[in-house]
């Protein structure tokens, strides 16, 4: 097997899983302002990924990681090219990282005020912005013949990666609702699992505006196979939340999630930046990659270590996989 | 105004500043997690109460620590292609490989286990518990080898080969990449220094409840753990910057040069160690200095006859291989920073001796100005780490990789000086707001003092540690 191939397709399995995890405890971020009617209720919220929110943003950061190694090219590209949007994520992800830990430093009601602030706003510019970019990547964007993109930011926030970003916004936030739904009792379970219900509606139809679009405008034959994959299993996900079904909801928008980020890449190969403006200019898996060398070694690592990461994840996911009462919190020493 | 908007300058500026800043929380962070796991087992193996509160204590202080290295840790990883593309590109081949390692081994490994640590208290087996510390910490120092085997190779690249035909550097050794002279004594030295930091607030945040005569219980074990590791760690630094000066010597003459402005090749009894020097504001005149003879051949090549070459020398050697330019770092940066460096390490090493020497046998000193001292173990010897990595960094230039490529030529060429200056004033000001707050909760922390921890379960005999929730 061609390794480059190969390796485009670990970079894609690595921001799957980056969307995935990540995806729903923005999310759950989110969704402060909705479901949080008290601050034990915030709380509840906040406690339902505190063992994992940082498992999960790693993700990035061993994708950002294999992107560099994998694919030099495509690295340099885009973190430079898309500059002032990345900037945006990383002071997001930082306002909302500390939060998790010092909210609950001091009891004032102003300073957890302050940090639940950074939570929603730390969540949502990254959902969005994870989207536009992602919708740039797959319009294309103008690059010299020495692959630097040329354009603005303002050339990023244009209608179809908008609409790309709105898409992932929603699904992470639906995603997210649901889980809280999942991990959660009582009251503010069934007031999640409502939310839900009505956030998955705008959501279905936003995810599928936007599939259509790609697909039409840069589909392959494998980008509608896996479309067709996220918009039932979307589908099916708010349709088994509307019963209750937290547990299957749950795991059937992963499956929309995964799908959707695989169709993306999908519809990019063997192109991973295409130009806009010049075909020539495009970065492919061939021009963009590692050497042989490089690659049979990173190889040889990702597939002894891989499915040992997955394997001590899972496990942590199943040592918590207990429902976050309020009772639980109120109990707790702060 | 064009000066004020220059990319390269506003990029190293920015550079410096989030890498300085991250490696704050950094030496903390690894010393800290080994400083809990310690502790954690010593309360395992013993179940006294006072173990498990010591633990819980600076646990709690390593997880302020902790949120901050975190979350600056991603800008590192991003700003590599966000404002210094052309170095990705020529050298992403080699250079990505150990930051790919790095998460997939290390990063992973010390982001699942802490979280399995901070709320697994009542969740995990006593045993198990115990091991997700040793894991975060074990993951902490493991990330630091493959970050800092990345740094040996912009220090002393090894392990690669140049495909003209692409233009840029590619990996074709990885084993020689991992065990880079420099990586391998850099490493030690590291870690011990961080394990120097640790030991570093734990003398500061002891001291300040012993001054008090207050946590008698829990602050002398702390105390003594503290001046112990600072000793024994403060000597494996020493031990190992030897081991590093040595590989510098040996690969970037030009540092060592540096470091001690040394302008002309010297020998023997001339090749001095300067500790102190008064010169003109460009170095080129001394006006006053006191001096070691011998030392400086000693530190350089382990013996007493040997020959250091200067600055004008190497340049001169430089600008026949590389062209012409200049090759030399800012001299007053390398030669200051290279003394504090030294200067602060070893005043610690002494102060924990003078400690251990005041506490003997349960002793507690009486004199103010003893704690005074003590509790700015922490502040300093931290500043000592980050004068270690300044002098590394500016030591280096104009060299990004050390004779393979130049930092201005490094730079991305299309993110224009406003768009730096953006990002400057943004992560200085968010920076520095999170400072406040960090250290402010820090100190706050300290000052609560160990946590209780309630009577110990009837039947077991042992504490039943309370969940932990945000």
């Amino acid at each position: 097997m061609d390794l480059t191939v190969l390796w485009f397709w670990i970079v894609a399995f690595l921001f799957v899983g980056y969307f995935v995890l990540d995806g729903f405890d923005f999310g759950v971020g989110m969704s402060l302002p909705f479901l949080g009617r008290d601050d034990v209720d915030r709380r509840v919220l906040i406690n339902t990924i505190g063992p994992i929110w940082d498992l999960n943003e790693t993700w990035v950061i061993v994708a950002g990681a294999a992107l560099f190694a994998a694919f030099p090219e495509w690295y340099a590209t885009l973190f430079s090219g898309f500059y002032l949007a990345l900037l945006l994520i990383l002071l997001a992800l930082i306002a909302r990282g500390v939060s998790f830990e010092y909210r609950h430093q001091r009891p004032e009601s102003q300073w957890k005020q302050w940090f639940d602030r950074m939570i929603i706003v730390g969540s949502a510019v990254p959902a969005l912005l994870w989207g536009v970019a992602f919708a740039n990547i797959v319009q294309g964007v103008p690059l010299d013949a020495d692959h630097n993109f040329t354009g603005s930011l303002i050339d990023l926030l244009n209608p179809y990666a908008l609409l790309g970003g709105l898409t992932t916004l929603l699904l992470f936030f639906t995603h997210g609702v649901v889980f809280v739904s999942l991990k959660t009792e009582g009251d503010l379970r069934e007031r999640a699992r409502r939310l839900a219900a009505r956030a998955g509606v705008i959501t279905i139809v936003v995810a599928a505006a936007f599939l259509v679009w790609t697909g039409l405008a840069y589909g392959s034959l494998w980008f509608w196979i896996l479309a067709a994959v996220a918009a039932v299993a979307l589908i099916a996900g708010w349709l088994a939340n509307a019963r209750g079904a937290e547990g299957v909801a749950f795991t059937l928008l992963a499956v929309t999630v995964a799908a959707a980020v695989f169709a993306l890449f999908a519809s990019l190969f063997p192109d991973v930046m295409p130009a806009s403006n010049d075909p020539a200019n495009s970065l492919t898996i061939a021009n963009a990659s590692s050497s042989t060398y490089t690659l049979t070694v990173m190889s040889w690592v990702a597939l002894v270590f891989l499915p040992l990461v997955l394997a001590y994840q899972g496990w942590t996911y199943w040592v918590f996989r207990k429902r976050v009462t309020r009772a639980s919190i109120e109990a707790a020493v702060h | 105004m064009n000066e004020l908007l220059d990319p390269l300058l506003l990029a190293r500026w920015q550079f410096g500043l989030t890498t300085i800043y991250h490696f704050l929380f950094v030496p903390l962070t690894i010393g800290l997690a080994s400083t809990a796991a310690v502790f954690q087992t010593a309360w395992y193996r013993t179940g006294k109460a006072e173990y498990l509160r010591i633990t819980r204590f600076f646990g709690g202080i390593f997880l302020i620590n902790f949120a901050m290295g975190v979350v600056t840790g991603i800008v590192q990883e991003f700003q590599f292609g966000m404002n210094w593309s052309e170095y990705s590109r020529y050298v992403g081949d080699v250079f990505g490989a150990p930051l790919a390692l790095e998460g997939l081994l290390a990063f992973f490994f010390e982001a699942t286990f802490i979280g399995l640590w901070i709320f697994g208290w009542d969740k995990l087996p006593r045993g198990l518990h115990l091991a997700t510390i040793w894991c975060t910490a074990i993951g902490s120092i493991v990330s630091a080898y493959f970050i800092i085997a990345a740094n040996a190779f912009m220090q002393n690249p090894v392990g690669f080969q140049i495909n003209e035909e692409k233009g840029r550097a590619e990996l074709v050794d990885i084993g020689a990449l991992l065990t880079n002279p420099v990586a391998v004594a850099a490493f030690p030295h590291t870690i011990a220094a961080s394990f120097m930091v640790a030991a570093g607030l734990v003398i500061s945040a002891a001291a300040w409840h012993l001054a008090r005569n207050q946590h008698l219980d829990t602050m002398r074990p702390a105390l003594k753990f503290g001046l112990w590791v600072m000793v024994g760690s403060g000597l494996l630094t020493t031990l190992f910057g030897d081991q590093l000066s040595l590989a510098m010597v040996a690969t970037q003459p030009m540092k060592m040069a540096a470091a001690e402005a040394t302008y002309d090749t010297v020998c023997g009894a001339d090749a001095s160690f300067s500790i102190f020097t008064l010169g003109t504001p460009d170095g080129s005149t001394e006006l006053f200095s006191i001096r070691v003879p011998y030392l400086l051949s000693f530190l350089s090549t382990h013996t007493f006859d040997g020959c250091v070459e200067g600055i004008n020398d190497l340049q001169a050697q430089y600008q026949e291989l590389f062209g012409p330019g200049d090759y030399t770092p800012i001299i007053w940066v390398t030669y200051w920073s290279f003394r504090w460096m030294i200067g602060l390490g070893l005043a610690h090493v002494l102060v924990a001796v003078v400690g251990l020497w005041l506490t003997r046998r349960g002793r507690l000193p009486k004199q103010r100005w003893v704690w005074k001292i003590a509790i700015w173990s922490f502040p300093l010897s931290l500043a000592a780490m980050i004068v270690g990595w300044v002098f590394t960094e500016m030591g280096r230039q104009p060299w990004i990789v050390f004779s393979q490529m130049f930092t201005e030529s490094a730079v991305s060429p299309n993110v224009t000086g406003l768009e730096v200056l953006i990002s400057l004033i943004a992560f200085t000001l968010i920076y520095g707001a999170l400072a406040v707050v960090e250290v402010r909760l820090v100190i706050r922390a300290i000052k609560k003092g160990p946590p209780e921890v309630g009577e110990p379960d009837p039947e077991t005999g042992r504490h039943e540690p309370a969940a932990t929730v945000y």
